[in-house]
């Protein structure tokens, strides 16, 4: 397993080795139903959990329909609050800003609080090229990290891991980055959880250096918003005297009044807790207490440009919750390095197409790594109807068409190897536009019923390698209509 | 009240019984239902493969040809929101694109007019019993169009459990998707494979003989996978199931 996403093949292919891995598959499917099941029983709790959903989704469209003036209030406050605010266009630009954040202080480590921001970007990959070393501090990022593996979901990157492989890679890995594994460490989770508490516990001591993301920040005061569960990010948050945060552009709320709204949503929804144990909120820096120097890295990379799409820009409403990953049933089988992303499963496949264009194989393939079920939908606390913008995202990929690419206006030709797919929607177009010409193609179908195989050569084995066919009826209803005028001349 | 059955092109094509089967099941509840021979397709296919624009034509088709009905019928959850839900969308979009109000003003007509067979029985009709008799061990998969799209709740519950004979066992997992998902089910057919044959597994155990869904997309699917791991269940759309009657029982 490499730790980079780049180069990925197409949906398809990669999910194939995770559909027929058993152990994955039982992995996977145990740790989402389990969640799934806790989380309707969370929001069930509320009884104006509707209302609620809407309130979000109207916060976020408000808030990025007036992005550039509150992305501005923002900056103002948090500089009066003794911050400093960076922009970064892209993923290259915020890196270059955070490296040399962070060795203008002299120092060659950071502590991460857990952060999807900092992993879109390969934050960590960036500093170990300048000879910073970064050390995750979530347990999950942790494993993710020691293992040199790929995250697989969002709230639990190590999801795809069990018990018995986080021990051998604590034991097999801590030595290399700090504290070695204790002696004869079993599989047991409190172990494993103390393992990685002793071992991490030298480097909150030690960092000067603290890197961040963030789940809000509220324009009005400056303040930015980070919830968890463990505790460690409220250490890397306190204790060094040097916190830098990377947070998308999108990640704004007007108030402290709106986290009302989204600080019961989003807990309900990710971990089915009805609060988040760790709420930790910091308003620039402050005497005698916590970081000395707060910088706030405001990332773009590709989001101006989704938010440019009339259909495509309600992605942006994401509070980053996986609720939509938990239901899934394609994530739950294809699992979550398919989708060849940070951001995997439903999000994933309508956010990385749009931040990252659809030009790769594997960003073209993620708009169709969907049935449409519209489970996503359903329980997504800001409403963000997934298989609307799969559906747009497929359009685009098929038939090409206006988009904004780095902040261009552009039109997009359409994809490779949809020429078939094209020729064969516009003759069943005509054919459907003509019902003479269809009821002819039905009636030969039905003349050559017994030749019919029940499988299929070639492209068909894609149906057939699975299932067997239908048989085709003697004919087909439209001619019995005709024939016994709907039943009304000798029945069946 | 002018009824007209929209079967769908899948239907017509493939499954004529499940047609006389509502044709039979309406007849007898006293509703005189017309098909109108100039229908074809409601472009599902076309606008969730990203082919709105080749969707649209079609769309204005159907338009055309169910126009002048109080009420159109149709036994596929998956159709019925293509018409409810997406069609005032293409309407939107195109006028979002500059095209003016032309494709919306054609498609009103018939958005609100169309439902799905199990809605216009119940809330139509105003029945629940329809008179059916189906001696069987059945088990329901609500579709997910069906299901989160229309919103059939309870409706297709409520007249299986009103059919005398019929013993309805729970479906584990009845909400998950079958995996069939239009061209989900060829361009990503392994991972389609494995939802079916979870799909299957799942009927399996509850020891039914039928499984029955109001939509014959996924039981193609579904079917398919059933005869292909050789269960010996059977797939049934809910119309043959209301439409049998206790001579049929019988024979
Ligand atoms: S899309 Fe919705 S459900 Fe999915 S992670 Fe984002 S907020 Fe949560």
């Amino acid at each position: 397993m490499s730790g980079t996403f780049v180069g990925m093949p197409a949906f398809p292919v990669a999910a194939r080795e995770a559909v027929h891995d058993a152990t994955l598959r039982g992995n996977l499917r145990h740790a989402t139903h389990t969640i799934r099941a806790k989380r309707a029983r969370a929001v069930g709790e509320l009884s104006d959990w509707a209302r609620l959903r809407e309130a979000g989704r109207r916060i976020k469209d408000h808030t990025l329909r007036h992005l550039d003036r509150y992305l501005v209030q923002l900056e103002e406050s948090v500089t009066a609050a003794g911050g400093t605010v960076h922009w970064a266009a892209d993923a290259a630009e915020a890196n270059r800003i955070v490296t040399a954040l962070v060795k203008a202080t002299g120092e060659s480590e950071v502590v991460k609080v857990k952060s999807m921001a900092t992993q879109e970007i390969g934050l960590n990959e960036a500093l170990e090229a300048e000879g910073v070393r970064a050390y995750e501090t979530d347990l999950a990022e942790l494993i993710v990290q020691l293992g040199k593996d790929r995250p697989s979901h969002i709230l639990v990157p190590a999801i795809h891991r069990n018990r018995g492989e986080i021990r051998d890679v604590f034991v097999r890995e801590m030595g290399a980055w700090g504290r070695p594994a204790p002696e004869g460490l079993t599989d047991a989770p409190a172990e494993l959880a103390e393992a990685a508490r002793l071992h991490l516990r030298e480097k909150f001591l030690r960092a000067k250096v603290g890197v961040c993301g963030a789940n809000f920040m509220v324009a009005e005061t400056g303040t930015l918003v980070v919830v968890e569960s463990e505790g460690n990010g409220r250490m890397c948050l306190t204790l060094p005297e040097t916190l830098i945060a990377v947070a998308g552009i999108e990640k704004v709320v007007p108030s402290w009044r709106d986290l009302e709204v989204f600080l019961q949503t989003l807990p309900r929804s990710s971990t089915a807790e009805r609060m988040n144990p760790y709420t930790s909120t910091w308003t620039g820096t402050a005497d005698e207490d916590g970081p000395r120097a707060f910088h706030l890295v405001l990332l773009d990379n590709g989001r101006t440009d989704a938010l440019a799409d009339r259909v495509g820009r309600q992605a942006l409403r994401c509070i980053r919750c996986s609720a939509c990953l938990n239901v899934c049933p394609v994530y739950e089988r294809a699992g979550g390095h398919a989708y060849g992303s940070v951001y995997p499963g439903p999000i994933g496949a309508v956010l990385s197409p749009q931040l990252r264009g659809t030009a790769s194989e594997i960003d073209a393939s993620l708009p169709y790594a969907s049935s449409l079920c519209g489970a996503c939908y359903e329980v997504c606390p800001v409403a963000i109807d997934i298989p609307e913008v799969l559906v747009h995202l497929r359009e685009r990929v098929a038939q090409g068409g206006p988009a904004v690419r780095e902040g261009n206006r552009v039109v997009l030709r359409p994809a490779r190897g949809h020429a078939a797919e094209r020729a064969a929607m516009r003759a069943a177009g005509w054919v459907f536009a003509r019902p003479r010409a269809l009821r002819a193609g039905q009636r030969l179908a039905s003349r050559t019923r017994r030749l019919h195989p029940r499988t299929l050569p070639g492209p068909g084995r894609a149906w057939s390698g699975a299932r067997d066919l239908p048989a085709v009826p003697v004919e087909p209803f439209r001619d019995w209509w005709q024939r016994t005028r709907g039943g009304k001349d000798g029945g069946r | 009240m002018r009824v007209a059955l929209f079967l769908t092109c899948v239907n017509d094509t493939l499954y004529p019984d499940t047609g006389r089967a509502v044709v039979a099941l309406l007849s007898r509840l006293g509703v005189d239902v017309d098909f109108p021979m100039g229908q074809t397709c409601c472009g599902q296919a076309h606008y969730n493969t990203g082919y709105r624009h080749e969707a649209e034509p079609l769309a204005r088709h159907f338009a055309d040809v169910f126009r002048g009905y109080d009420a159109i019928v149709t036994p596929s959850g998956s159709c019925g929101a293509m018409v409810r839900e997406l069609y005032p969308r293409m309407g939107e979009r195109a006028r979002a694109e500059g095209r003016g109000d032309s494709l919306a003003a054609a498609l009103a007509p018939v958005v609100h007019r169309t439902y799905e067979l199990t809605e216009f029985l119940v809330d139509v009709l105003g029945v629940t019993d329809v008179g059916a008799c189906y001696p069987h061990r059945v088990t329901y998969h609500p579709t997910c169009h069906g299901l989160r799209g229309l919103g059939l709740g309870d409706r297709p519950r409520r007249l299986l459990e009103a059919v005398r004979g019929l013993e309805l066992v729970e479906l584990p997992g009845a909400d998950e998707c079958c995996g069939f998902g239009g061209t989900f089910a060829l361009k990503n057919a392994e991972v389609s494979a494995a939802m079916g044959a979870d799909k299957v597994r799942n009927a399996e155990s509850t020891g039914a003989e039928v499984l029955c869904a109001a939509d014959n997309s996924c039981l193609m699917h579904i079917g398919g996978t059933m005869s292909r791991l050789r269960t010996g269940m059977r797939p049934v759309h809910i119309a043959e199931i209301l439409a049998s009657t206790q001579e049929e029982a019988a024979a």
